[in-house]
């Protein structure tokens, strides 16, 4: 049996080589500051926000990864697309009933399908959906917890 | 138009081969890029980008001639395989394309081209130049494979008797009631192993094949990719993708460090009848234990029950070793001879830890099995540290190809830079 103690040593290097987003701590992406100047008036959002890039870190960042980009080409990115930025009913039915059609972000194609997450709460969901609409890059206005339950009630 | 381009083109190839002549008594030889397109390597190699070809370049085949075939992904410009000739110095021109069909196989045997779609396998008879002698003429070998929306891509090599194998990947991650869901059982054995998960085997001179006509050669192989026949020891070896998603699936058995460190990407040497177990086990790689999986009552502490093939060799987990290559040539020095070559496509299951891979490393072997350990050859294709470890990389590596001489050839399905890597130092 052969199994390199190199690549112990390569990874901790590349580790050590300091990933801000991914060091090993794993700390909370941070909201971006245009969303912070409004969360300031918005303590709700800011809330949400906050709890949003928790979910996103146990759940999404294993596929979508710590900067939304994805990693083409088995997983899309979540940077301006019109799934996040569009309708917020087909953005929570992603998240709750999963994608498994094939689609076609920055001229790539996606096959493999996203899981369902339904075991998120209505409140998870429309915080994590708040973050990711609000972070990469990304803006546009919250998810609302009636609008998750909404879309979890036409799936029963 | 055509018939103006090929004669240019053929006059082109007088020259070059006046030009190869010349080339060869003034003693000029290929050279490395100045920057070694890029790549870290050993001391006494360089490398060279051949050609850009701006395609998802997945697997490619040269002749004995040095006519270098390229397979896309994707078809481009109407083209699924590429054509490239060598200029003196060693850069390629694309000099046509042909095969309305993406696909990952390209492999070349005993005077013909073999491809694959993710459905079909075909191959092209090639001239005593190591032309296709009609591109537009495809033999359906193989036809009616079994494709889902993940591990599409079916590898294809040929062993000294005339018998071709085919990778047919299993579309799941590990055979869940519902796939890559948090706690979602495995199906009692698994119906996905029937059509799929294993190494099929046809005959290379039969058209229009079907399962029937094939044999399910080995079983248990989540997803295949890069492949190769080792002619040490007459034996195919194949590289799996390991299972991915421990962490995400069992958050209260495995940690995500423990999930990007498991399991092994493992080398299997095969014969007729292997299992290798999937999706019932997967290998760890600190206990060097094969381990019964959590989707089929495994707690991450249980070795496997029942008796399954045990790797050849282990290496890091995710990074998706997509190319295999045994090298038989003489111009790198001597302890590469008859070793392999893996080309690590790059991980993307590791985060929120660092991804890694995005090199092609070595792997000794010794009489025609694996010897000692393996070590990164060629690094860097990412273009920095931090960009293997964000995953957001310049170039992933794909597959693997020696030329006449004895150089490597790697592509990259990223951007579609093919690199040739050689040996300058005196020998
Ligand atoms: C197991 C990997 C995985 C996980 C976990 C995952 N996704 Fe996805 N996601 C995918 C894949 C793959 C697709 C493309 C599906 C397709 O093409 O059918 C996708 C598509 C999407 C899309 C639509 C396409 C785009 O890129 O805009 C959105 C939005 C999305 N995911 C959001 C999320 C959010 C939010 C989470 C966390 C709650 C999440 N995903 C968790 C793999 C995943």
């Amino acid at each position: 049996m052969i199994f390199s103690k190199q690549f112990f040593l390569g990874i901790a290097l590349v580790a050590g080589a300091g990933l801000t987003l991914q060091a090993q701590h794993r700390p909370i992406p941070k909201a971006p500051a245009k969303a912070a100047a409004k969360t300031a008036a918005d303590p709700a959002l800011a809330a949400s926000l906050t709890r949003g890039a928790v979910v996103y870190k146990n759940v999404c960042i294993t596929c979508h990864q710590a900067d939304g980009g994805g990693l083409p080409p088995i997983n899309p990115p979540l940077i301006k697309t019109q799934y996040v930025l569009g309708d917020k009913a087909r953005l929570s039915h992603i998240v709750l009933a999963g994608l498994a059609e094939p689609i076609e972000i920055d001229g790539e194609e996606y096959k493999q399908h996203m899981p369902a997450q339904a075991y998120l709460t209505d409140q998870q969901i429309a915080d994590v959906l708040t973050y990711v609409r609000n972070s990469f890059g990304n803006k546009a206005s919250a998810v609302q917890v009636a609008e998750v339950k909404a879309v979890r009630a036409t799936l029963k | 138009m055509r018939s103006t381009y090929s004669r240019l083109l053929l006059g082109t190839a007088a020259l070059a081969g006046s030009a190869l002549l010349y080339a060869s008594q003034t003693n000029v030889r290929v050279a490395p890029d100045p920057d070694n397109a890029g790549l870290k390597l050993p001391a006494g190699f360089g490398a060279l980008k051949v050609a850009e070809t701006g395609g998802k370049a997945r697997h490619i085949a040269i002749t004995p001639q040095g006519t270098i075939y390229v397979k896309l992904n994707r078809v481009k410009d109407g083209k699924g395989i590429l054509v490239l000739h060598s200029q003196p110095n060693g850069k390629a021109t694309v000099t046509s394309g042909f095969g309305d069909y993406g696909g990952t196989g390209m492999y070349v045997k005993s005077g013909y081209l073999y491809a694959s779609s993710d459905h079909d396998v075909y191959r092209y008879k090639l001239d005593d130049r190591g032309e296709v002698v009609d591109p537009a003429k495809a033999e359906l070998l193989v036809r009616g494979l079994k494709v889902g929306s993940q591990h599409e891509s079916k590898s294809i090599v040929l062993d000294n008797d005339n018998n071709l194998y085919v990778n047919v990947g299993a579309y799941a991650n590990a055979c869940q009631e519902q796939d890559r869901t948090r706690g979602s059982k495995g199906i009692p054995n698994c119906p996905i192993l029937d059509s799929a998960g294993g190494i099929w085997q046809f005959k290379a001179s039969q058209l229009n094949q079907r399962y029937a006509q094939g044999t399910r050669y080995a079983t248990g192989l989540r997803n295949v990719v890069g492949l190769d026949w080792n002619p040490q020891d007459n034996q195919l070896f194949v590289m799996q993708h390991g299972r991915d998603q421990l962490h995400d699936n069992w958050p209260a058995l495995y940690t995500d460090q423990q999930s990007a460190t498991l399991p092994a990407e493992c080398m299997y040497a095969l014969s007729k009848g292997s299992n290798a177990g999937w999706p019932y086990i997967y290998y760890d790689p600190q206990r060097k234990e094969v381990m019964q999986g959590p989707e089929y009552g495994g707690d991450g502490k249980t070795a496997a029950k029942g008796d399954y093939l045990k790797p050849a060799a282990a290496y890091p987990a995710h990074m998706a070793p997509n190319g295999l290559l045994f090298y038989t040539g003489n111009m790198f020095p001597a302890k590469y001879r008859n070793g392999a070559f893996i080309a690590f496509h790059g991980s993307w299951n590791r985060a929120p830890e660092p991804q890694a891979g995005y090199m092609v490393a070595f792997q000794p072997f010794k009489d025609g099995k694996p010897s000692g350990q393996w070590e990164v050859f060629a690094d860097n294709f990412s273009g920095s540290a931090e960009k293997t470890a964000s995953g957001r990389a310049d170039h992933r590596p794909c597959g693997l190809a020696q030329g006449p001489d004895g150089s490597l050839y790697v592509s990259d399905d990223s951007k579609g830079t093919i690199y040739r890597i050689v040996y300058n130092a005196k020998k």
